[in-house]
């Protein structure tokens, strides 16, 4: 495994931490006081800070020990996660998650937007409450950190009248900081036994700490017992260090980067100026308590470890059997232990609130394992092949059994049942739950709202519904872009709110779920709906449609998605550029999805999508014409009709409509446009297939006859022959034969005159 | 494998013979993937005559040339007689439908005679040359020009 793949895993990692640390905050953003989260969060920072220092990404490093130093602070207790500081973390995350991004992808990141956050991750730390609207409580954070505050924005003189640089947190981004004057620093360095457990010394970190300046070390032997109760593997010293250096405190911390969890360490600035000095070890510069840390849970179950070691070896002594043996013994106590805990706790009723937390436990155990999109997708295919070699067995022993009733059919009936399993199993592989997708677009929210002042809450509901990865990743796209919509254009400023007598905070709620085999997505706003009247008004100026036409609220809510219709009074930054809802429309649809509207005034909007659970299978109808198998995309299809004689009219020289409802579509026969036959077929004889197309426009497809409507597997025809226009993709019957599946929108563009020509001359070739 | 190595080291082949409309033809064998009997092919809109449509390759859509209409002889009719050998052509793999598969041909590079100058551009852009095995003709074609994707490009 090289150092590439290594990092790769890392990243990956840090995806799924990152998703976690939004998660957490969400959490916490929701009034979730657990402890447990707010460890999770600082966890979740802390790893991704500790991998990135692997790999020397010092920016990522830089901001994580920032953002890590203020978590540290909440999870202390000193800090109140309130919304105002929970808002500056949730930003924090977004830049981790950038900065995350730029390490990989080599991209570069706002910079000034980075330093901004790490100055007032920092004020948060330092105890700075982040806006003076906040009426919380500043007691608990105040004392320690008032003098911490105190030596960087004083403006120290020295003899030579220079007035130095003020040393501030926001330029340690710099690994070297300008122009800092040497200070003395005070350390106080006490490691404990788990330090050298991990393999670090003492030695090499004072080492390391010498090159920062001018250093003399006292040792401090204090807590050395005497020999007889002497631990050999504990940690009985500690060094009182002076340290002359112009490299700032955040140098020294970083020297002890990874021995910090495990040392109690004081960094305090020596000199005159400084009124803390000497008077007691534990002043603090920065709220940075490292003792706290111990108490953590990874520590206290290591404890436990210890305990039932001490047990197996007092075990080993006294019975003089094999240390091996009496581990096994242990661990069978505990599970027996275990087990009569968990009966107990089933006998107890009250106890199910610990029943929950066990259950939440083992939820969370459940192990998973990475796999290469590649093996699934192949899988999946073969499956796909099984379904319909078993579907073409099927038919032959049909075709061939005479009487029946034979055992084989039983057999295959099975068989068919298993292979369905199968598939279906096959396709769980692929789903994932749309929970990325959402939390991506509490992002777009925060900052859209952000952009435009208004105070927006996004709701999220049953973001673990499944779906095909190809349709999450497709996703992402159009539902940003309706959400900056919904925010921008959706929404009232909080004024204009408060006058209509709602909550100045807009909601935008965002919902998935599973309804007859597709995905439902409802994205819903509660501000002030479509404005009809200007939508009409503006669809008439753009010649959409004709000023005296009469149109249903639906009809008219419909509008928005035409190409190049955009009601915004002014173009913004966000939205508005007349681009947005026929891109999010014809997305959507290209996922084999449909998209819908509806509004009330003053309620607000919900658009409603439907996609397919995967992009592999898509359901058709299976249509005849000309003798070929043809299959339509039933997505695109409005309605299916038997046209009477009467409704169909001649119009130009070839053309022909027919009238549905009293309105005229034009008629095109698929045969023909194909050139499966010469001359158009009787349209009486077939049947009419309604469909609409991406540009809005209805067209009535005349196919021969219907054969029934099936879910198949899409097969792509560019992989061994080209592009066919006016056909999407290919797929494979039942009887094993390929069947085209039509591409609707490409003939309905062909029926308004456009070519449905190859652009290459294959007449030239034959 | 070690017979097939050893044609390789001393500039020897090995091809694959079979006839249409009368005549013979070989190809590389190492284009060839697999032979297999006809079955119908579903028709392509707005395909050359000779594109007879695509079969199902287990599971993979295969395009079906009739070979002998793309030389620009008689179309084939195809019967469950006729064969397809399915050839890798590029980073594509199509079916080629003839009359037979009739030989595995060892041949060295110095059998391989040009191609006669006389031959029509047409058929000159196949033919890499011929061969005269056993008093028979068989002409040496080159699979990259068959599909029609690279005729644009060739022209």
């Amino acid at each position: 495994m090289d150092m590439n793949e290594i990092k790769e895993i890392f990243f990956q990692e840090c995806e799924e931490q990152l998703a976690e640390l939004e998660s957490g905050l969400l959490r916490l953003n929701d009034g979730d006081r657990d402890p447990e989260t707010v460890n999770a969060v600082f966890r979740a920072v802390h790893s991704i800070k500790g991998g990135a220092g692997a790999f020397g990404l010092d920016d990522l490093v830089s901001f994580a020990h920032v953002f890590e130093t203020t978590l540290d602070c909440v999870r202390s207790n000193r800090l109140e996660p309130n919304q105002d500081v929970l808002k500056v973390m949730l930003k924090s995350a977004d830049v981790l998650a950038d900065l995350t991004n730029a390490a990989r992808d080599g991209g570069s990141v706002d910079e000034a937007r980075s330093r901004q956050l790490i100055k007032e991750l920092e004020a948060l730390a330092n105890g700075e409450l982040p806006q003076p609207a906040v009426s919380e409580p500043a007691a608990k954070p105040a004392p320690p950190a008032a003098p911490v505050a105190a030596p960087a924005p004083a403006p120290v003189v020295n003899e030579e009248g220079f007035q130095p640089v003020v040393f501030s947190f926001d330029d340690f981004e710099a690994s070297e900081p300008p122009a800092i004057e040497p200070s003395t620093f005070e350390i106080l360095f006490r490691p404990k036994s788990e330090l050298y457990a991990k393999g670090n010394d003492a030695t090499l970190l004072l080492r390391d700490l010498s090159r920062l300046g001018e250093m003399s070390i006292h040792c401090d032997m204090d807590e050395l017992p005497a020999l007889g109760s002497m631990n050999p593997e504990a940690a009985y010293f500690a060094w009182k260090i002076s340290l002359k250096t112009d490299k700032g405190e955040e140098a020294i911390r970083s020297v002890f980067e990874f021995a910090e969890w495990d040392c109690e360490l004081d960094v305090a600035l020596a000199g005159g100026d400084h009124t803390g000095t000497g008077e007691e070890p534990p002043m603090q510069p920065v709220p940075f308590d490292l003792s706290l840390l111990d108490d953590d849970v990874p520590a206290s179950s290591g404890a436990a470890e210890d305990e039932e070691q001490v047990v197996a070896q007092r075990e080993a002594r006294d019975d003089a059997v094999s240390a091996a043996a009496t581990a096994s013994n242990v661990l069978q106590m505990a599970q027996t232990a275990r087990a009569s805990a968990e009966s107990n706790r089933s006998a107890a009723p009250t106890s199910s609130a610990a029943q929950a937390a066990a259950q939440q436990a083992a939820s969370a155990a459940t192990p998973t394992i990475r796999v290469d999109l590649d093996r699934v997708d192949r899988l999946i295919n073969l499956v796909g092949e099984l379904v319909i070699n078993q579907a073409m067995l099927s038919q032959s022993v049909i075709e061939n059994d005479t009487n029946g009733t034979s055992s084989i059919n039983m057999g295959l009936e099975e068989l068919q049942q298993l292979t369905r399993e199968i598939q279906d199993s096959v396709m769980a592989i692929r789903a994932q739950p749309v929970k990325p997708v959402f939390q991506r677009m509490s992002r777009i929210v925060r900052e859209i709202a952000d952009m435009t002042g208004k105070s927006v809450r996004l709701v999220t509901e049953g973001e673990n519904t499944e779906v095909d990865k190809t349709v999450i990743d497709k996703l992402a796209e159009p539902l940003t872009h309706m959400i900056r919509n919904a925010v921008d254009h959706g929404l009232e400023t909080p004024e204009k709110r408060v006058a209509a007598g709602k909550n100045p905070e807009g909601t935008v709620r965002l919902t998935a779920k599973h309804r007859s085999g597709r995905i439902v997505i409802e994205l819903a706003d509660d501000g002030a709906g479509i404005n009809r009247e200007k939508v009409r008004q503006k669809a008439i100026d753009n010649d959409l449609i004709a000023a005296d036409a009469n149109l249903s609220d639906e009809e008219i809510d419909n509008l928005i998605f035409h190409a190049g219709f955009s009601t915004a009074d002014k173009i913004s930054d966000i939205s508005g550029r007349g681009v947005g809802m026929d891109v999010v429309k014809r997305s959507i649809q290209a996922l084999g999805g449909r998209i819908n509207i509806s509004s009330k005034p003053g309620q607000g909007s919900v658009f409603t999508m439907s996609l397919p659970l995967t992009l592999a299978v898509l359901d058709g109808m299976v249509v005849t014409v000309a003798n070929q198998t043809l299959v339509v995309p039933l997505t695109a299809i409005v309605e299916t009709l038997q046209p009477e004689a009467s409704a169909i009219h001649s119009f130009g020289a070839s053309q022909r409509l027919i009238s549905i409802r009293n309105s005229f579509c034009p008629l095109v026969d698929v045969g023909r446009i194909l050139n499966f036959r010469a001359i158009q077929a009787n349209p009486v004889d077939g049947v009419a297939l309604l469909v609409e197309s991406e540009g809005g426009g209805q067209r009535a497809l005349m196919v021969d006859a219907i054969q029934g409507q099936r879910q198949v597997v899409i097969k792509s025809l560019e992989a061994n022959y080209t592009h066919v226009p006016g056909i999407a993709a290919a797929t494979i019957l039942g009887d094993g034969r390929v069947a085209l599946i039509l591409d609707v929108d490409a003939i309905v563009a062909a029926s308004r005159g456009q070519t449905l020509k190859p652009e290459m001359s294959l007449a030239a070739a034959g | 494998m070690t017979y097939v190595a050893k044609n390789l080291t001393t500039g020897g082949r090995e091809l694959i013979a079979f006839r249409v409309g009368g005549r013979e033809f070989c190809v590389n064998i190492m284009s060839v993937r697999e032979i297999r009997g006809w079955t119908p092919a579903t028709a392509m809109p707005h395909a050359p005559s000779y594109m007879l449509g695509v079969v199902n390759l287990r599971g993979a859509v295969l395009p079906i040339i009739d070979f002998s209409a793309r030389l620009g002889m008689k179309a084939a009719e195809p019967t469950v007689r006729h064969v397809i050998i399915v050839a890798q052509v590029k980073s594509q793999v199509v079916g080629l439908l003839v009359d037979a598969v009739s030989d595995i041909l060892t041949v060295s590079d110095t059998d391989i005679q040009p191609t006669p100058d006389i031959a029509s551009d047409f058929e000159r852009s196949f033919a890499r040359g011929v061969l005269a095995i056993e008093g028979r003709m068989i002409c040496l074609v080159e699979l990259d020009q068959v599909f029609p994707h690279e005729e644009r490009e060739a022209a």
